[in-house]
């Protein structure tokens, strides 16, 4: 086992990835728990389907795919905000009527221009492989900072996720916290569908929230847990996936899978009354 | 001081104005009732004045920064399977004055500890909040409301739920309230308990009906036609 992360962390390009993958993994958790209890959770779908889109119309353009899928997915995640304050119906079919039309559009730029490549199959499915070197140096600052903004404005993102007319009423300023949560939530699922693959980013942000949720009964403690949860199924996962040579992001899913049957299985059992 | 004004304001739901005519005005050390029947529109005129739903006409003027409010909501938006623990319910009513500044200070912990204990559920601060029962759950709620209140406290019909114990308790802690300065504006469907504790009474129907001094109320039209002391 030893032999083993030491034989992992001695290649530069691996240890690189899995500090980017360990960051991500902490601000998905951190803000997954706010987007599930808001009922978000499948924003996360949906911006994902728009950064796939922007980084095959980046890699038409030979541009550096983050600094083009970055600025489109923020801005995705302002227009889903707003079309979901207006009325939350609407808003679940606005999330799927972007998310496919963003799709689409990469698919046929895609086929236009460089073909299904591996590249597309990256983007699609992860690969930690994909990262260049400035890519990971503005991943880590990036992540930072959102990691350091929800510490520092934990509380409010409380006060808008528990109640948001009440915060609203007593002067928080609640479309800049909800504003606040779609930055963060963009650059987190730019910077992470680059290792976890356009369709499974997103379970990093909802399965470490609901995994918590079944035994935490307080919001600290469910931030606290579900970030614990992530960063744990993250390793296992990214190991697993070293070891075995299987898809990164898959390996990173079925970690967080087995994490949550494991403490559903617990809290049915504190339930009934086991411990 | 003036805490809230209104002047000739009408609100509307999608073009449908629900509450239109009102013409009062509240100081700072008022207690407030406002009475009528379901629908009349107490809780919107309370959204209202608090800048949760839009005026259609006329305006509303507001002597206090919305920090200084605190806000007890009819039925709460509070998710139901939220997990926040009583403390933290309460403790988040400290946020609106807090401007920027990231993190809860001593004084605020202890605002929240002083609020939990005046509504009895200090023992039960550490409870998950969805786990409580209603009545639990408004009180846990009002003490949020208790500690935002800096100087205005709007209560949407606080008895709702509360047991006879808790009610009285609630009441004699609003008096006490009111009588060290704080501005208490209610909606409330008890009107022995307005006429006697409420310095002014606000009736609505769909429109200002009422708006003065409680002891003017039953010598009003409207106060006479509900042949005083029957609930409305
Ligand atoms: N969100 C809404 N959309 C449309 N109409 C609404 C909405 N909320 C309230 N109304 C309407 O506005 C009117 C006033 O409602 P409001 O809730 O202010 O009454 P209320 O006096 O608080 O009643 P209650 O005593 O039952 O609490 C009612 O006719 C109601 O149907
Ligand atoms: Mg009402």
């Amino acid at each position: 086992m030893f032999s083993l992360l030491a034989e992992m962390f001695s290649y530069a390009f691996l240890t690189r990835a899995v500090i980017v993958g360990l960051l991500v993994s902490l601000c998905a958790a951190l803000l997954g728990v706010s987007l599930v209890l808001k009922r978000y959770s499948m924003i996360g779908a949906g911006l994902s389907n728009v950064g796939f889109g922007a980084l095959a119309v980046a890699a038409a353009f030979n541009a550096a795919p983050l600094m083009i899928s970055i600025p489109v997915v923020v801005l995705a995640a302002f227009l889903l905000l707003r079309l979901n304050e207006r009325s939350r119906i609407k808003g679940d079919a606005a999330i799927a009527l972007i998310s496919t039309s963003a799709l689409a559009i990469g698919v046929a730029v895609v086929s236009a221009t460089t073909g299904m490549n591996t590249d597309v199959c990256n983007y699609m499915f992860g690969s930690i492989l994909a990262m260049s070197q400035s890519d990971v140096r503005l991943s880590i600052a990036l992540a930072s900072g959102v990691f350091l903004l929800f510490i520092l404005f934990y509380r409010q993102i409380f006060a808008v996720t528990f109640d948001e007319a009440f915060a609203r009423a007593t002067g928080v300023n609640a479309s800049l916290y909800n504003s606040l949560l779609a930055v963060l939530t963009a650059v987190t699922i730019a910077l992470g569908m680059r290792m976890m693959g356009a369709l499974l980013i997103s379970s990093l942000i909802i399965f470490p929230a609901l995994t918590a949720m079944r035994l935490c009964k307080q919001f600290r403690t469910v931030a606290v847990c579900s970030a614990i949860i992530s960063v744990a199924g993250f390793l296992s996962g990214i190991i697993c996936s070293y070891a075995y040579a299987t898809p990164t992001g898959a390996s990173v899913v079925i970690a967080n899978i087995l994490l949550f049957l494991l403490f559903w299985a617990a809290g049915l059992a504190r339930e009934r009354g086991f411990f | 001081m003036l805490v809230f004004a209104c002047q000739n304001t009408s609100f509307a739901y999608e073009n449908r104005t629900v509450l239109s005519g009102l013409n009062f005005r509240v100081q700072s050390g008022d207690y407030l009732c406002v009475i009528g029947e379901n629908g009349s529109g107490k809780s919107t005129l309370l959204k209202g004045l608090l800048n949760l739903e839009p005026v259609k006409s006329g305006r509303i003027i507001r002597g206090l920064p919305a920090g200084e409010l605190g806000y007890l909501p009819q039925t709460s938006a509070a998710q139901k399977d939220f997990p926040a623990s009583v403390y933290e319910a309460a403790l988040s009513g400290r946020l609106g004055r807090r401007g920027f500044r990231p993190f809860y200070s001593r004084a605020d912990k202890n605002a929240a500890q002083e609020c939990l204990q005046k509504v009895n559920l200090w023992p039960l601060r550490r409870r998950c909040f969805r786990e409580l029962s209603g009545g639990q759950q408004r009180r846990a709620l009002l003490a949020r409301a208790l500690c935002a209140a800096g100087s205005c406290l709007v209560l949407d019909e606080p008895e709702a739920g509360l047991d006879r114990k808790s009610a009285a308790e609630m009441r004699r802690l609003l008096k006490r309230l009111n009588q060290a300065g704080l501005t208490i504006i209610m909606a409330s469907h008890d009107l022995n308990y307005a006429l006697k504790e409420a310095g002014q009474i606000l009736h609505l129907q769909n429109r200002q009906l009422f708006y003065g001094a409680a002891g003017d109320y039953p010598r009003s039209r409207p106060g006479r036609k509900l042949r005083g002391g029957k609930n409305v």
